[in-house]
């Protein structure tokens, strides 16, 4: 289960670093996303946005507005709650948190849309948006989670009566008795802070209803979840099945563009209510304050049991969720962090606290992790600290409490599933590639000879891959819910020439390679050309279920779906190939593209030929055989269980579990606090790889996001629920100069239950880098006693640390 | 407010002449006026480069430019690099270094990568992200684009007569395997 190089080498495609699909539209300049469209007679729109954190509405005036040249309809808070109902929402009790796409009665962040203009032109609907009169009665803004669980605050949301919008505390396995058995136990208060992916592009829509047939077309850059369109047809007050989401390109999304449905149903109220198409393209501002998809925004209190040889044995986690205003995946975000909860370590038992609390900030959504990224920060870093504390190598301790490859498939106390893995296999190769030792010796000689702070980091950590649904229900006691499988589909068609055209159902392109994956994959079947295959995406109205990337989960299910549908395909071939080459059943055998007779390869009948017989001659072909060949796959999970009634065991749920370790070596400047990289080595188990080439892309472009993370990134609101980030001069991206060259190396564990062995991997970067980075830091200032106890560390926060260490010190 | 003034300008060599409205920004012009869609517009601020556009052989962001800026100036966008359906050697490198994955960013990206080469033909790795910091990308990490435009230099080098290839829609069969 080691290196897979040799069954790679079984496979001719799939392992390639081919160039992708993908490229030469979006390097022509030719990407064709949403701003991109114009339909005949289509109005824009722009959104009025809230000043406040937490304000009623008392009136809203938009005679002014109205009477602007080229304004053709200005929507209200009040008359948008008439034309829609309210939006889609997985939270706990939609009811008594109600989200709508424009708010009424009551604003709850600075950035809620109270008003829509649709005009002639975007830049006139931005004049008429100054032209509404907004009045407002400002409210006492709730902005610091722990003092809104306090019975005397401020209500976000008045039907619920608190700010607490959900609480549990689950316990697997004997947590109490291995703390009390444990030899020694380190504990932490450790705070990571709201940030968000910040696709380069915002979300966009042109929706487009014909009053005629009933029908609501909308084109968007976020397309997911197509088994639950209905919902949103619902919201728009339209029949499921006269709602067409057609998708596009996006220009990234990293989790942001994840079922952001709002701004399509704007657009689609908007078309409907003005019987014109109407585009709604978010501008930065809308993006960053009005995205519904800030990241997690927690504070923990943490403790770590051990013996005093180093084996750790329980885990009690408390945390804090700051979700902002609405919580529309409820509380998904720590399905994903209980799904790795305990890393790569035999940690036998685990306590997990939750509070997820409502504040006047933008509302959560994803962002590359969905919050496990937070959970294998806070684990890394308690490892770290127990290391510390017991004065071990922080590697040795790692080492010794690794799950070990005879141990898979290994259930984690809370009964999700590791497939497999081998993280001793992925730690050596990293000490390897990035000299681990000459860098300790380095690090001690600049320290002494020189002076410099230079910190060598480790993170050891996992990468859940491909979610089934229960993690969004097994919270609840009674769910309303209690759905399983994620499906994705595919459909190949092989035309009368031979070639093979895949249709996708999900999102169109976020920046991840579909149509390459697809290319490859169906390459693989069939023993083609990646070029061959024509990747097309389809319309939901006529769509098969799929859920779309995320939870690193598209890889992995479009596999499965290709495989199955590849299989429908070839097992018509052979039958009709039977005929035409007058062959028995199981004389023949899959070759070079086409279908030969076991043992005399010159008889054989390529695709195309069996195509157009298929296509065009069907008299001529045995009764049973209909014509065309063309197959459907819808794929479902391959591996999840249902939850037990006492939530004692929540099930497999995320059971494709990849690994990785990463090695930075920062150097920090201690009378600036600046961070810089010496060196950077990243090596992932992502299973079999497909296209080595962009997964290595994507595992760097995961690191430079990770470490924005960890030093550079945070919406910051004042006590008074202000955004003091609102634009990209507060809010810091990382550029060229900040993110280092990394070395990336693979040590592939193949899944045993998907096809290839393809284990997800859209995420990995940023899961490793928060904490592999914050590992470095603490690593290069020990001597002056600082850890890292809160991302992100700006070099203001490093300072003030550094003056603490030392007051505390001298005191 | 909505004062108008007529504009000529030359976007990759073809004249156009044109009334826009004087609040007009370049970038919108370009999208909107003469449907280059390849400039993309990213912060609307002046902070990410997306919409990075060279004005007389220099960038400039236009989506702070205003189009009547531009009258009298030769302005080219990502559309005039590709020629005669030969994409331009920064395009294949691009194309075989990964050295992009959403592609927004893309267009500004290789419109300032061509302005860095015809100032410094021979670059280092440095010099390259230095000249390419203030153009932001979330997806690749910057590495596999300072990878591409230092292939690309080394292809321009080669030969005064950019060696381009005629770009297929699809992937070919060419692969570029690592381990």
């Amino acid at each position: 289960m080691v290196e897979t190089r040799e069954e790679s080498a079984e496979r001719k495609w799939v392992g390639k670093s081919i160039q992708r699909i993908e490229d030469p539209r979006l390097l022509l300049g030719r990407g064709g996303y949403i701003d991109d469209m114009r339909l005949p007679g289509m109005l824009h729109a722009a959104l009025v946005r809230s000043p406040h954190a937490h304000a009623r509405i008392k009136s809203v005036n938009v005679e002014a507005a109205r009477r602007l040249p080229g304004v053709t309809a200005v929507v209200t808070g009040e008359e948008a709650a008439e034309l829609c109902n309210p939006m889609p929402d997985f939270g706990p009790d939609p009811t008594r948190h109600e989200w709508r796409c424009l708010a009424k009665d009551k604003v709850r962040y600075v950035g809620e849309g109270v008003a829509a203009v649709v005009a002639e032109s975007r830049a006139v609907a931005e004049d008429a948006c100054d032209l509404v009169e907004v009045e407002y009665e400002p409210l006492p803004p709730v902005v610091d989670p722990e003092a809104a669980m306090e019975p005397d605050s401020p209500l976000v949301h008045d039907a619920l009566g608190s700010n607490i919008a959900y609480e549990k505390t689950m316990v697997f396995g004997e947590v109490d008795r291995d703390f009390e058995g444990a030899d020694v136990v380190v504990s932490d208060h450790l705070r990571w802070h709201r940030s968000s992916g910040q696709p380069l592009e915002t979300v966009g829509a042109i929706g487009n209803f014909d009053p005629g047939s009933g029908m609501m077309t909308i084109h968007v850059n976020s397309l997911t979840f197509t088994s639950y369109l209905f919902m949103v047809a619902n919201t728009l007050k339209v029949p499921s099945n006269r709602l067409d989401i057609h998708p596009h390109p996006a220009g990234g999304s990293f989790g942001s563009k994840f079922w952001a449905v709002k701004v399509a149903i704007i657009a689609g109220m908007l078309a409907k209510h003005t019987g014109r198409p109407v585009k709604f393209i978010e501008d930065r501002v809308d993006n960053i304050s009005n995205s519904d998809h800030h990241g997690s925004d927690r504070t923990y209190q943490v403790e770590l049991a051990a013996t005093r040889g180093g084996i750790l044995k329980s885990l009690r986690v408390k945390v804090v969720d700051d979700y902002g205003a609405y919580i529309q995946f409820g509380v998904g975000h720590h399905g994903n962090a209980l799904a790795q909860a305990v890393g790569p370590y035999r940690i036998g038992s685990l306590q997990y606290e939750l509070h997820a609390v409502l504040t006047n900030k933008c509302q959560q959504g994803a962002y590359r992790g969905f919050g496990s990224e937070v959970q294998n920060w806070v684990l890394e870093r308690m490892v770290d600290l127990m290391a510390r504390e017991l004065e071990m190598d922080p590697v040795e301790l790692r080492r010794k409490n690794f799950i070990q490859p005879d141990q898979f498939p290994y259930f984690i106390p809370n009964g999700n599933l590791y497939d497999s893995g081998n993280y001793e296999g992925v730690l050596d190769k990293a000490l390897e590639l990035s000299d681990y030792e000459s860098w300790r010796e380095e690090q001690r000689r600049l320290r002494e000879e020189e002076g410099r702070y230079v910190g060598i980091g480790i993170c050891t950590a996992q990468e859940r891959s491909v979610f089934s649904a229960t993690e969004f229900w097994f919270w609840f006691d009674e769910p309303a819910a209690p759905v399983t499988s994620m499906p994705e589909s595919v459909t190949l068609d092989v035309d009368a020439m031979g070639n093979i055209t895949a249709t996708l159902y999900s999102c169109a392109f976020w920046g991840n390679s579909p149509e390459t994956m697809v290319a490859q994959l169906v390459a693989e079947e069939f023993d083609v050309e990646p070029s061959q295959v024509n990747v097309v995406y389809s319309g939901t109205n006529q769509g098969l279920p799929a859920t779309g990337p995320g939870g690193s989960r598209f890889t992995v299910m479009i596999a499965g779906a290709v495989q199955g549908a590849s299989k429908k395909i070839k097992d018509k071939a052979f039958k009709i190939a039977e005929h035409l080459l007058e062959a028995a059943p199981g004389d023949l055998e899959w070759s070079e593209g086409g279908v030969a007779v076991k043992g005399s390869p010159d008889r054989r009948k390529e695709l195309s030929e069996i195509a157009m017989a298929a296509h065009l001659f069907k008299h001529s072909l045995p009764d049973e055989i209909e014509s065309g060949l063309e197959a459907d796959q819808v794929y479902d999970h391959p591996y999840t269980t249902m939850p037990s009634e006492d939530r004692k065991n929540l099930g497999v749920f995320y059971p494709f579990v990849g690994h990785a370790c990463h090695i930075p070596v920062v150097e920090v400047d201690i009378e600036t606090g600046k961070v810089s990289f010496l060196r950077y080595t990243a090596v992932h188990d992502a299973g079999t790889v497909v296209n080595p080439r962009s997964l290595n892309g994507h595992i760097i472009g995961g690191i430079a996001q990770g470490l924005g993370t960890a030093l550079l990134e945070e919406f910051v609101y004042d006590e008074s629920g202000q955004l003091l980030t609102s634009s990209y001069q507060d809010y810091l991206i990382p550029s060229a100069l900040d993110v280092p060259e990394v070395v990336v190396g693979h040590h592939e564990t193949p899944s045993p239950y998907t096809v290839h062995g393809i284990k997800g991997a859209g995420e990995g970067g940023r899961m490793m880098a928060p904490a592999a980075i914050s590992s470095a830091i603490d690593d290069a200032l020990r001597p002056l006693g600082v850890r890292v106890r809160e991302l992100p560390a700006t070099p203001e926060r490093i300072l003030g640390w550094i003056e603490a260490a030392q007051a505390q010190s001298s005191s | 407010m909505s004062e108008h003034r007529r504009i000529a300008v030359v976007v990759n060599g073809t004249p156009y002449e044109a009334e826009v409205e004087t609040r007009k920004y370049l970038a919108e012009f370009l999208r909107e006026d003469l449907s280059l869609v390849g400039t993309h517009i990213g912060c609307e601020h002046g902070v990410c480069g997306t919409c990075t556009v060279l004005m007389n052989g220099v960038s400039v962001r236009s989506c702070l430019v205003l189009a009547v800026q531009a009258n009298g100036a030769e302005v080219m966008t990502v559309e005039g690099l590709a020629t005669d359906g030969q994409m331009h050697p920064l395009q294949e490198a691009f194309r075989e270094k990964q050295g992009l994955q959403c592609g927004y960013c893309t267009p500004g990206m290789l419109v300032r990568a061509y302005e860095l080469l015809e100032e410094n033909p021979e670059p280092t790795a440095e010099w390259v992200r230095e000249g390419l910091a203030n153009n932001l990308c979330r997806c690749t990490g910057y590495q596999y684009i300072v990878e591409a435009v230092l292939a690309a230099a080394e292809r321009l080098r080669g030969s005064s007569v950019a060696e381009g290839q005629p770009f297929e829609p699809a992937t070919s069969s060419r692969t570029n395997q690592e381990a």
